[in-house]
């Protein structure tokens, strides 16, 4: 049992990762046809663990409702679209003649599409463009909070995100457009100052998260490959 | 009046019935018949521009090695004539006697020193060990898949034709290319004309390689990088090493803490990658070492996730977790959950069961994108205690902006050594740091040889710093290259 659940994976990744490893500095269509393979066979492991979620999910929420959970009416509203979406895509009803435009009374000339692509384009995607668009007042949330300038940390980072704001607009930039555009002054110019913010602190700072994240993730894979690391088997090291 | 009237209607007649049956002569098609009454369409003028052009010299096809086989490579030596208003092109052929078939594309070398624009950038390279030669790579994968688009597209059409009656012509062909053994001839061309250079054609039989020898130094840094890992993992169970305080690790225990007391639940989400990424392996790692300070603490967690497979490891990851802690009962396999694969359905879910169940803390490990502020702000304004960790660098802010501590890129990674204080895991945390401060001296050599450079620089290239300085700027280069 041992085996089975610790011994057999790890010896899987270390076979698995080894020979990824390997073929990436083997360019012989030979083995890049294996990795492409295996590829393949990471898709069908997700298609088929799609339906893991869809019983994970269906599951709760028929429970809920089962039970009576308190907002068990959200857990209608799910299932009705998932079953509405799924009735969408049968091809006999999803599948108008080809170049007609279907004209739905219930709102919107769509395309040829059929009955699922008006669901998908006139329901999905703007609840999704609504949630997106949340990020807007988040953002002005967020930043409010971290501009205050309680401490010389929050000092410099409010003095530099308001030249980067002002710099990135027209109207911040006629501010200091009086200014020579050659010699010393374009230094003080709001657009220079703005590129050189962006491309020596800030890119200074991105380039060494990388490189700790690239050191990062060489170790974790050496950890995993070499069994050394086994938590994501479940339980200890 | 009468005859008249006559006469004209019989000119009319006349002149309909010539219109109707026009003579043979001048409704015969252009070619053999036609060629003794009509004029043959003259033949095409090379444009003087094409002419004046001087051949590149040296022109050459080879095998691009370090490759699959896939590739042909043709280099020359630059012509002295300005390409102000032609481009080059190529013809191939399966066969020295042709048909040669121009690529699907024209293209404009650059050289080192050129400032031109870079068209069709994937088929050209520069060599900058000799700026005089210029050279373009024609891939056949490229070539193949834009050729299938081709005949797909028009395959589609052809049945769309059929389909609605109209008249169509022969079906579309995919012809298979025959990519062994391989002609090529260079020209120039305008957009209305085309001058192939002189001489035999150019050959060349790609093979595959067995070895990509351009990623060399990868390999060996990488072996080297390997080595030092596996030293340190093995030093690890002799040594004790000291690891920094990571706050936001030293908090986890506090915010679990905090659950149990207040009596609500645990979030804990691994990211929206799947589990093919590091990033998401260190968050199911993670996950781990909090379950069981979960289970310990009789606390509640939750993990709702955009991935099955995540899904699925993570239920087991919770699972043995509490069963190493003693508690195999107060597991429950609801808490760890998929909602779907969608990002911003994910987020809605996971707010608004934030909203609703008031967790006391959220964990948010693995890489995120745009709906890392929304979870972050969300959970905010819910009074939760909130620890982040990302390696996606364009997210750090994000969450720093709205979590009480985050895990900064490769923090993510040594959370799990950190935590289990396991002196293996240690030990290649150590081994990361080590390369740290190789990378950190590699970069004081590179300040000292640019410095080098500007001294050169401003001493007319007699310094001989300023040549290492050189040297430093064309390792960068490639570096740049290759990144």
């Amino acid at each position: 049992m041992i085996f089975l659940r610790k011994q057999l994976p790890v010896a899987i990744a270390f076979v698995l990762g080894m020979f990824t490893l390997i073929i990436f500095y083997i360019p012989a269509p030979a083995m890049q046809g294996v990795g492409d393979r295996l590829k393949i066979f990471v898709m069908i492991i997700g298609a088929f663990a799609m339906l893991l979620g869809i019983n994970s999910i269906l599951g709760q929420h028929i429970e809920k409702i089962g039970k009576k959970r308190s907002g068990y009416g959200y857990s209608w509203v799910l299932i009705i679209g998932f079953v509405a979406m799924m009735i969408a895509w049968i091809p006999w009803w999803a599948a108008p003649p080809e170049g007609a435009a279907v004209y739905y009374p219930w709102g919107g000339l769509e395309n040829n599409k059929g009955v699922f692509y008006w669901m998908f384009f006139w329901i999905l995607v703007p609840m999704q463009a609504t949630m997106f668009s949340i990020l807007a007042f988040f953002i002005a949330s967020a930043a409010y909070r971290s501009f205050r300038a309680k401490t010389l940390e929050a000092t410099v980072l409010l003095v530099a995100a308001v030249i980067v704001m002002l710099g990135r607009v027209p109207l911040g930039t006629s501010l200091t457009s009086w200014l020579s555009d050659a010699g010393f002054w374009n230094n003080l110019r709001l657009e220079t100052m703005t590129s050189w913010l962006l491309n020596i602190p800030n890119a200074a700072g991105f380039r060494g998260i990388v490189l700790g994240v690239a050191l990062g993730i060489i170790a974790t894979s050496v950890r995993i490959i070499f069994g050394v690391e086994k938590t994501y088997l479940g339980g200890g090291d | 009046m009468v005859g008249k009237g006559f006469r004209n209607l019989l000119f009319l007649a006349l002149a309909i019935v010539a219109l109707a049956f026009p003579s043979p002569i001048s409704a015969a098609p252009l070619g053999e018949g036609a060629s003794f009454s009509v004029e043959r369409e003259p033949p095409p003028i090379t444009p003087p521009v094409l002419l004046a052009f001087e051949p590149p010299t040296e022109i050459e096809a080879r095998d691009l090695p370090n490759d699959a086989g896939n590739s042909v490579i043709i280099t020359w030596r630059r012509s002295s004539s300005a390409l102000e208003d032609v481009r080059y092109t190529v013809y191939f052929s399966e066969g020295v006697a042709g048909p040669y078939k121009p690529l699907p594309f024209d293209f404009r070398p650059i050289g080192f020193d050129d400032n031109l624009v870079i068209d069709n950038l994937q088929y050209f390279r520069y060599e900058r060990a000799n700026r005089d030669y210029q050279y373009v790579i024609m891939d056949f994968t490229a070539f193949d898949a834009a050729a299938s688009e081709t005949y797909d597209r028009e395959l589609k059409e052809y049945k769309k034709q059929q389909k609605l009656g109209n008249p169509v012509g022969p079906e579309p062909v995919l012809y298979v290319y025959d990519w062994s053994d391989l002609y090529f001839k260079l020209g120039i061309t305008t957009n209305s004309a085309v001058r192939l250079f002189d001489g035999p054609p150019l050959h060349a039989v790609p093979v595959a390689q067995w070895f990509d020898w351009s990623k060399f130094n990868n390999l060996v840094m990488a072996a080297a990088f390997l080595v030092v890992i596996l030293f340190f993992i093995e030093t690890a169970r002799r040594r004790k090493f000291y690891i920094r305080r990571i706050a936001g690790l030293d908090a986890v225990d506090e915010a679990i803490g905090r659950a149990t007391e207040m009596g609500r639940p645990i979030f804990y989400l691994c990211g929206l990658d799947p589990m093919t990424t590091v990033s998401t392996i260190a968050a199911t790692n993670l996950l781990g070492h909090v379950a069981k300070a979960v289970a310990n603490y009789e606390s509640q967690i939750k993990v709702p996730c955009f991935d099955p497979i995540v899904m699925s490891v993570c239920q087991e990851t919770v699972r043995e977790a509490y069963y190493e802690a003693g508690r195999p009962d107060a597991y429950n396999s609801d808490n760890v959950f998929f909602i779907t694969s969608d990002q911003f359905s994910y987020v809605a879910a996971v707010n608004g069961m934030m909203v609703r169940e008031r967790p006391a803390a959220n964990f948010f490990f693995g890489y995120y994108y745009a709906e890392s502020l929304l979870l972050g702000e969300v959970g905010q304004s819910t009074g939760a205690i909130q620890i982040a960790g990302t390696d996606s660098n364009v997210q750090i802010p994000f969450f720093i902006t709205s979590c009480d501590y985050v895990l900064i890129g490769e923090e993510l990674y040594a959370a799990s050594a950190y935590i289990s204080r396991e002196p293996k895991l240690l030990g290649s945390v150590k081994a990361s740091d080590m390369a740290k401060a190789v990378i950190i001296v590699v970069l004081l050599l590179g300040l000292v040889f640019s410095v080098a450079l500007l001294v050169g620089a401003l001493g007319n290239g007699a310094n001989a710093l300023g040549g290492l300085g050189e040297k430093m700027e064309y390792f960068m280069e490639l570096f740049n290259e290759h990144i």
